[in-house]
C-alpha cells in the first residue's frame, strides 16, 4: 500500500526538534509581537508533529488525538493573543515587546 | 512515502527558516502556510490522514486566516519592514540561535541515546480509529477543550470590546 515503507519515526522526531528550535530562536530574537505569536505557532506545531510521529510509530490513534487537543489550544491561544495584539497596537506607537513591558509607565 | 517524507521535511524546515527571518509580515505568513502544508504532507507520509486534514483545514486555513486578518487591520507598510530589518541585526540573532542550538543538540542526543522507537506501523491510523479514540477514552478531554474554546471566545470578546480609551475605535 505504501511504496518504500513509512519513514523511520526517529527522523520525524528529529524534524519536530528542528522546527521547534527554529521557532524558539525566532521567539527569542524577534521583537515584533506578531512575529512572536507566529514563533509560538511554529513551536506548537512542532510539538504536535512529535505527538503524531510517536503515535504513528506505535500504530496508535492517541498521537493524533493529542494533536487535536494541541490544535484546539493553539486556536484559542491565537485568538486571545491576536486580540491582545490589536488592542496593544492602539496603545503603542509600534508593536514592540520591550515597549509593551513598560505599559505601567 | 519515504521520499515524500524527506521532500516535505526539507520544504518545512526551509519555509520555516524563511518565515522567521522575513521582515515583511505578509511574506512571513505565506512562508508559514507553506511550512504548515509541508508538515501536513509529513503527516500523510507517517500514515496519519486525519491529522493531515485537520492541519490543512484548521492550522493552514483558520489560524493563518486569523493572522492575515490582523495583518490587514494593522496595515504594516514600508516603514515597518525597515524597522524589522533594523531590529534584526546579526547580533540580535546570535544569542537566541546559540541557545536554541544547544537545546536542539541536546534533544538530538536524547533521541540518539534513547531506545529506537518501534518500526512504524505499516497500516495507517485512519479517521475512524482516531474518532473512536477521541470520543471514547478521551471524551472528557473533548469536553474540556470545548470549555477552553468557550473561555477563549469570552476572553477575545472582552478584549475586543469598544471602550473609551485605548480600545479599538
Amino acid at each position: 500500500m505504501i511504496p518504500g515503507g513509512p519513514p523511520p519515526a526517529s527522523h520525524a522526531l528529529v524534524l519536530a526538534a528542528l522546527l521547534f528550535v527554529l521557532g524558539l530562536s525566532a521567539l527569542l530574537a524577534r521583537r515584533n509581537l506578531l512575529f512572536m505569536l507566529l514563533a509560538i505557532e511554529i513551536m506548537l506545531n512542532a510539538a504536535g508533529l512529535a505527538f503524531v510521529a510517536a503515535g504513528a510509530a506505535h500504530g496508535q490513534a492517541d498521537g493524533q488525538v493529542m494533536f487535536f487537543f494541541i490544535l484546539t489550544m493553539a486556536g484559542v491561544e491565537v485568538a486571545v493573543g491576536l486580540a491582545l495584539v490589536l488592542r496593544l497596537s492602539r496603545a503603542l506607537p509600534e508593536l514592540d515587546a520591550d515597549q509593551a513591558a513598560r505599559l505601567k509607565d | 512515502m519515504t521520499a515524500l517524507f524527506y521532500a516535505a521535511a526539507g520544504i518545512a524546515v526551509a519555509a520555516t527558516a524563511l518565515a522567521i527571518t522575513s521582515p515583511q509580515a505578509v511574506h512571513a505568513l505565506l512562508y508559514l502556510v507553506v511550512s504548515l502544508l509541508a508538515v501536513a504532507a509529513v503527516f500523510v507520509s507517517l500514515g496519519a490522514p486525519f491529522a493531515a486534514a485537520v492541519q490543512v483545514i484548521v492550522y493552514a486555513g483558520a489560524i493563518m486566516v486569523l493572522f492575515v486578518f490582523v495583518v490587514i487591520l494593522l496595515n504594516p507598510g514600508r516603514d515597518d519592514a525597515a524597522r524589522e530589518r533594523r531590529w534584526q541585526s546579526g547580533l540580535a540573532w546570535l544569542g537566541p540561535a546559540l541557545l536554541a542550538l544547544v537545546l536542539g543538540v541536546e534533544v538530538l542526543f536524547a533521541l540518539a541515546a534513547g531506545p529506537e522507537p518501534a518500526a512504524a506501523a505499516a497500516a495507517a491510523v485512519g479517521p475512524r480509529e482516531t474518532a473512536s479514540t477521541l470520543l471514547g477514552p478521551y471524551l472528557l478531554g473533548v469536553e474540556i477543550a470545548s470549555l477552553l474554546l468557550l473561555s477563549g471566545m469570552l476572553g477575545t470578546l472582552h478584549l475586543g470590546r469598544r471602550t473609551g480609551r485605548g480600545g479599538p475605535a
